[in-house]
C-alpha cells in the first residue's frame, strides 16, 4: 500500500470530546467509567457514557437522521478540525473523489429498540420513529455522507468490534485502486439495550470497572464513542503521521470465542507488519484489543509474546473508555496516534495483579518516550481480526 | 476502469434455488418443481444447518455454489459479504425481547445479530483464515461490495468471493421496511484472465433505470434486489445482449458494469 497521510484525527469518548481530552485523561490515569445509569432497568455494571448526547442536535436539514448514534457522530465530527480537513480535500479533489468508510456494530439500533417500546395499537412504529433509514446498519454512513455533502464511495463496515479498524484497510484499497483520492474514515457506536443485555447474556459483563490483563479480571465494561480520521495519499518527502500498514484475518473458529491459540490475531499482526515493511522490534507501542474477558486477554497476550520482543510497550485502554465495540478501532487508533505524536504510552487502568500468562510486553504503568511506530489491534465476533500500523514520516 | 473475471456464480431466491434454475427461468420462464422453502448450506454441520438464521443459510449456500462453479477451495479465499439489513428476523427478535424481558435475550441470537454473522459462519465452516468483511450501504450495498471486491483484486488478491443477501422484514419492522422473500447472489471474481467472462466497472453520476429483467420482476421485493440487473444480464448472456448494466451505487451515483467475453 502507499503510505496515507493523516490530515486530521479525533475521538470523543467517556473521557470527553476531542484529542486533548483523551490525552489528558490517559496521562492523568483518570477513567471515564461510571456505574451503569443507562436505560430504565440498568444492569449492575460500569459503563463509558458520553455526556451531553441527549441534548445534542443534528443540523436541521439532517433531522430525519436523528438518533443517539448519529448525534454522537455529529458531535465527534465537530472536534479537532475534521470538517475543515474534509472541506479542504473537497476543494482539492472534488466531493465525488472522497470516500466515506465508517464502522459500527449496532448503528442506530437503539432507535429501533425505542420504537418497539412504543409500538402503536396496530403494532406499528410511532410516527416520530417511522424513519426507515435510521433502522438499518447504513444509518451512520448515510448520515455522514449527506451532512458533509460528499459524493464518493460510501460504505458502513459492520464486522462487530473490528469494524472501525477495517475502515482504514478498505479506504486504503479504494485510494490505491483509484476509486478515491482521499477518505473520511472512523466509527461510532452508542450504548443500547442490544449490547448491554446481549453481552450480559454471554456472561461477559463485569459488575466492576473492567481490569484488562489482571489475574482476577472477570469481564468487560461497555462504552460508547465516536472518532474519525481524514486520509489522503502522502506526498513524497512530506512529514507527519501516516497509516503505513494494515492486516486482516479470520479465526475460522467460533462466532463469539477467539481462536484458542490466537492464530488469527497473529496472522493479522504479521500481515500489518509485512505491509508496513517493518520488523516487530520497530513497534514502540501496541494498543491491544484487551477486553478484560478471561479468554480474550490470555490469547492476545500469548499472540503478542509470540511475535514481539520484551521491549514492546503494549496495553489495553478499555479501563479508560470501556469497550466501545464498533468504535474501538478508531478510538484506539487515535490513542496509537497520540502515542506517536506526543510520546504518551498509556498503561492499563484498574489492574494491579498481572496474570502470570502475560508476557513482559503487557505494561500496567504509563510511559513517556518518543517512538517510531504504533500499532492497534481490533478483534470482533465471527473471529474477525484487524491490525493497523501507524508511523511518522 | 476496474476489471475482473467472473469464474463462478451462485444464486438462491424463493422458488429458484440455484443459478441453473435462475438461468432457466430467465430464458424461458421455467420454474423447477419442488423447490425447497429454505437453503440448506452444505458447509455447516447438519444441526447448525437447521438452526442457522435465514440470512446465514442463503449467504453460505450461494457462496459455496460460486466457489464450486469456479473449482475454487473456499478455504483460501478472501470474501466480501454485503447486506442491506443483516437479518431482519433477528433484529425483530432482539428489539421485541428487549421491550418485554431484556434479561431473557438468547446468547446465540445475540451473537447471530451481528452484521457479520454470515461472514463469520462462512469462515468457520470453510476453515478459512483469509480476511472477510461485512458491509452495508443501503440500496447501494451490492455495488459497494463489488467495488470493494474489485479493489481487493487491484491490491493484489488473486481471487475474491462477493456475496449479496437479504431476508424478509418481520414483525413491527414491516411498518418501516417492506423487504420480502429470501435472496442471495454470489460471484467468484478473479484477476482478469483470458477464457473467462470479463466484468469491468466504473462509477458515474446518475440513477439506474427501472429493473425490468425476469429475476428483478420475480424477486424485486427483496432489499438486495438492486443487484438483480446484473444477475439478469448474466442469466441472459449479456455479452451478446447488452452494452452495460447500471447498478445503484449511492445517492445520485451509479456503478456502470460492462460484461464481455475475454
Amino acid at each position: 500500500m502507499q503510505p496515507l497521510a493523516i490530515r486530521a484525527y479525533t475521538a470523543t469518548t467517556a473521557l470527553g470530546r476531542g484529542r486533548d481530552a483523551q490525552a489528558d485523561a490517559l496521562r492523568e490515569r483518570r477513567s471515564g467509567l461510571r456505574r451503569n445509569d443507562f436505560g430504565k432497568d440498568p444492569l449492575d455494571t460500569w459503563i463509558g457514557r458520553v455526556d451531553g448526547l441527549e441534548a445534542a442536535a443534528l443540523p436541521a436539514a439532517q433531522a430525519p437522521w436523528d438518533c443517539r448514534n448519529n448525534r454522537l457522530a455529529w458531535l465527534a465530527l465537530q472536534q479537532d478540525g475534521v470538517i475543515d480537513a474534509v472541506e479542504t480535500l473537497k476543494r482539492r479533489h472534488g466531493a465525488d473523489r472522497i470516500a466515506v468508510v465508517l464502522g459500527t456494530s449496532t448503528a442506530s439500533i437503539g432507535a429501533t429498540e425505542e420504537a418497539y417500546e412504543r409500538l402503536d395499537a396496530e403494532n406499528r412504529f410511532p410516527a416520530d420513529l417511522a424513519r426507515p433509514r435510521v433502522h438499518t446498519p447504513h444509518s451512520l454512513g448515510g448520515f455522514v455522507l449527506e451532512a458533509l455533502r460528499l459524493d464518493g464511495p460510501c460504505v458502513t463496515v459492520a464486522t462487530a468490534c473490528s469494524s472501525s479498524a477495517k475502515v482504514f484497510a478498505q479506504a486504503s484499497r479504494l485510494i490505491d485502486a483509484g476509486l478515491a483520492d482521499a477518505a473520511l474514515v472512523g466509527g461510532v457506536d452508542t450504548l443500547c439495550g442490544s449490547v448491554l443485555f446481549g453481552f450480559n447474556s454471554l456472561e461477559l459483563v463485569s459488575a466492576q470497572p473492567c481490569r484488562p490483563f489482571d489475574a482476577a479480571r472477570n469481564g468487560l465494561s461497555l462504552g460508547e464513542a465516536g472518532g474519525f480520521a481524514v486520509l489522503e495519499r502522502a506526498a513524497a518527502g512530506e512529514s507527519g503521521l501516516q497509516l503505513r500498514g494494515y492486516g486482516e484475518s479470520s479465526d475460522a473458529h467460533h462466532m463469539s470465542a477467539p481462536h484458542p491459540e490466537g492464530l488469527g490475531a497473529q496472522l493479522a499482526m504479521r500481515d500489518a507488519l509485512a505491509r508496513a515493511g517493518i520488523d516487530a522490534a520497530q513497534v514502540g507501542y501496541l494498543n491491544l484489543h484487551g477486553t478484560a474477558t478471561p479468554a480474550n486477554d490470555t490469547i492476545e497476550a500469548h499472540a503478542v509474546a509470540a511475535l514481539f520482543p520484551s521491549t514492546l510497550h503494549a496495553s489495553s485502554t478499555k479501563g479508560w473508555t470501556g469497550h466501545t465495540l464498533g468504535a474501538a478501532g478508531i478510538v484506539e487508533s487515535v490513542f496509537a496516534l497520540l502515542a506517536l505524536e506526543r510520546g504518551l504510552l498509556p498503561g492499563i487502568l484498574n489492574s494491579g495483579a498481572p496474570d502470570p500468562n502475560n508476557g513482559p510486553q503487557i505494561r500496567f504503568g504509563n510511559a513517556e518516550r518518543e517512538i517510531d511506530y504504533a500499532m492497534n489491534n481490533s478483534f470482533g465476533f465471527g473471529g474477525n481480526n484487524c491490525s493497523l500500523v501507524f508511523g511518522r514520516a | 476502469m476496474l476489471s475482473a473475471s467472473i469464474e463462478g456464480i451462485g444464486f438462491w431466491s424463493n422458488g429458484l434455488p440455484s443459478w441453473q434454475a435462475a438461468r432457466d427461468f430467465a430464458r424461458d420462464g421455467t420454474l423447477p418443481e419442488g423447490a425447497p422453502a429454505r437453503p440448506s448450506p452444505q458447509l455447516l454441520p447438519p444441526n447448525e444447518r437447521r438452526r442457522a438464521p435465514d440470512t446465514v443459510a442463503v449467504a453460505l449456500d450461494v457462496a459455496l455454489a460460486a466457489c464450486q462453479a469456479a473449482g475454487r477451495d473456499p478455504k483460501t479465499l478472501p470474501s466480501v459479504f454485503a447486506s442491506t439489513h443483516g437479518d431482519l428476523g433477528i433484529t425483530d427478535y432482539m428489539a421485541a425481547t428487549l421491550a418485554s424481558d431484556p434479561r431473557a435475550i438468547s446468547p446465540i441470537r445475540f451473537h447471530n445479530s451481528v452484521h457479520n454473522a454470515a461472514a463469520g459462519y462462512w469462515t468457520i465452516g470453510a476453515g478459512c483464515m483469509a480476511p472477510t468483511t461485512a458491509i452495508s450501504s443501503f440500496d447501494a450495498s451490492f455495488a459497494q461490495g463489488l467495488l470493494e471486491a474489485l479493489a481487493q483484486l487491484a491490491a493484489g488478491s488473486e481471487a475474491v468471493l462477493l456475496v449479496g443477501y437479504d431476508s424478509a422484514a418481520t414483525g413491527a419492522l414491516t411498518s418501516v421496511w417492506s423487504s420480502t422473500g429470501l435472496l442471495g447472489g454470489a460471484l467468484l471474481l478473479s484477476a482478469p484472465r483470458s477464457g473467462a467472462l470479463r466484468l469491468g466497472a466504473s462509477l458515474a453520476a446518475g440513477e439506474p433505470p427501472p429493473a425490468r429483467g425476469p429475476l428483478a420482476r420475480r424477486a424485486g421485493g427483496n432489499a438486495m434486489a438492486p443487484m438483480l440487473p446484473l444477475f439478469d444480464a448474466l442469466a441472459l448472456d449479456a455479452p451478446h445482449t447488452a452494452d452495460s448494466v447500471i447498478l445503484k451505487a449511492g445517492p445520485g451515483r451509479v456503478l456502470r458494469v460492462e460484461l464481455a467475453d475475454a
